[in-house]
């Protein structure tokens, strides 16, 4: 027990949001110690697909809508910003994107839920159906099996991998303190001082931000609060490059710019196992040809599991801890989509106590 | 690219010859040997050019992990170099970035 001191904040998670908020405390002048479990983690940042996308959000809350759309329009100026600290593209681009559906049934699933969103939707951002000569029309590439789709025009995609190293390179040029290999065991309360206690010492600050994924389950019981978050396996398959034909993202099928393409359109169970499945790749694999059949023939090179981390609605929760004021808890299945937000306005709210007046529709009061 | 081969091979047991062509060029190989193998001994520098930077590339890890030795194997594009045995006759060519999508002309090159 050698290691730790005494900062202004301690953020405990190196993953998509916590590091974006530790970004943005920096930003802020604080004095920010990052502490991040490291490669064992389970790590939803590392599994991504990388849409940055409107249409599906705000079934469940109403406000999850508008705040999506706050990040999207946010989503141009924070990728230049990240490339002016960092020099690294993390490649956002804004085609619109589509969803697409395989029967009957799925169109009719994918209407209903875009006409619960649509009246929370600005109307320059609407969720919009589509009917298959439109969509053929729009996409030539489409199969048979495609009877309609959705459609959103802010949709868009980026580089996630990029974008994570693009933040914590962000947070390192903004000179801060990041720990790796630190897995926050218990929170302690001292005076005036929250402690996150790990194998190697104990790191004090008066604010404590857990930004933790599903580790929020475990610490979020040591400071009283229920579960907020659950598991869910969701898996995708990666195929070799190809020259790049599909320039607009699907959310079920992307196509980098450098020509890989990936292939998610699954949820799995709710569980903390992550092995990959044969019937799930042969699932993916075969509704990605029924919907794009040149695809046939192009080589699966990888597959991965990787976990969402989901509240009860789907939508953010951002909290301070009630019995632990100074403690709060930031969790999203949308990190990518909301990284600008949580880079500006959960610092802010942190930082100053100033919190977003719709930042406050994503309290756990939702859930009581 | 051919020069002076920067591998050299061991002693073995006696394998059978075979040839095979490399971008228009016969080369002479070894039963057994994989495509990578086969290349590397025959002196050829890089084996194709990467999608992202348009770097040159060539065989690497000769284990089917790191994906480097992509090349058009008998009209296969893609295929992986160190994992595919040599076989007489066989018609290699290295690969300009990325392969095409299924119904257009197949070959990177």
């Amino acid at each position: 027990m050698t290691n730790g001191r005494t900062s202004d904040i301690v953020v405990i998670g190196g993953g998509l949001i916590g590091t974006a908020v530790a970004f943005g405390l920096r930003e802020r002048g604080l004095d920010t110690v990052l502490l991040d479990e490291g490669d064992v983690a389970l790590r939803a940042a590392r599994g991504n697909f990388g849409l940055v996308w409107l249409q599906s959000k705000g079934a469940g809350l109403r406000e999850y809508t508008s705040w999506t759309r706050k990040a999207v329009d946010a989503w141009p100026g924070f990728a230049s910003k990240l490339r002016d600290v960092t020099g690294i593209d993390v490649r956002y681009r804004r085609p619109g994107g589509y969803h697409l559906c395989l029967s009957d049934a799925e169109r009719d699933k994918r209407a209903a839920m875009v006409a619960r969103i649509r009246p929370g939707q600005p109307h320059d951002a609407r969720t919009v159906m589509l009917e298959r000569d439109e969509l053929k029309a729009r996409l030539p590439f489409i199969g048979p099996s495609v009877v309609g789709g959705s459609y959103n025009p802010l949709d868009g995609d980026c580089n996630s991998l990029a974008l994570f190293r693009a933040l914590h390179e962000a947070y390192s040029v903004r000179s801060g303190d990041y720990r790796p290999g630190q897995a926050v065991r218990r929170l302690l309360r001292g005076k005036g001082v929250y402690g996150a206690e790990t194998a190697e010492g104990t790191w004090w600050a008066p604010k404590v931000v857990i930004a933790a994924g599903l580790g929020l389950v475990d610490l979020g019981r040591q400071i009283g609060v229920g579960p907020v978050v659950h598991p869910q396996q969701g898996q995708i398959i990666v195929t070799e490059r190809v020259k790049p034909f599909l320039d607009v993202p699907i959310s079920q099928i992307r196509q980098t710019p450098d020509g890989t393409l990936l292939v998610g359109d699954n949820s799995g169970g709710e569980t903390y196992e992550t092995p990959t499945s044969l019937s799930v790749m042969h699932h993916l694999a075969n509704r990605a040809v029924r919907m794009i059949p040149e695809l046939s023939d192009i080589r699966i090179v990888r597959s991965w599991v990787a976990l969402r981390v989901l509240s009860k609605d789907g939508a953010p929760v951002y909290q301070e801890a009630p019995d632990w004021p100074g403690v709060f808890f930031f969790t999203a299945h949308s990190s990518v989509t909301l990284a600008p937000m949580h880079v500006t306005e959960l610092s802010r709210w942190v930082a100053d106590g100033a919190i977003d007046e719709e930042a406050r529709a994503f309290s756990t009061a939702r859930f009581s | 690219m051919t020069h002076t081969p920067v591998f050299r091979r061991l002693p073995g047991p006696d394998r059978e010859k075979v040839v095979l062509t490399v971008d228009g060029h016969p080369i002479e190989a070894l039963k057994g040997d994989s495509v990578a193998a086969a290349v590397l001994a025959a002196g050829v520098v890089s084996t194709r050019t990467t999608p992202v930077s348009g770097s040159a590339r060539a065989p690497y890890c000769l284990m089917g992990v790191c994906f480097e030795c992509l090349m058009d194997i008998d009209g296969e594009p893609n295929s992986q170099a160190c994992m595919t045995l040599v076989r007489d006759g066989m018609v290699v060519r290295s690969q300009a970035g990325e392969r095409l999508p299924a119904g257009q002309p197949r070959g990177g090159a």
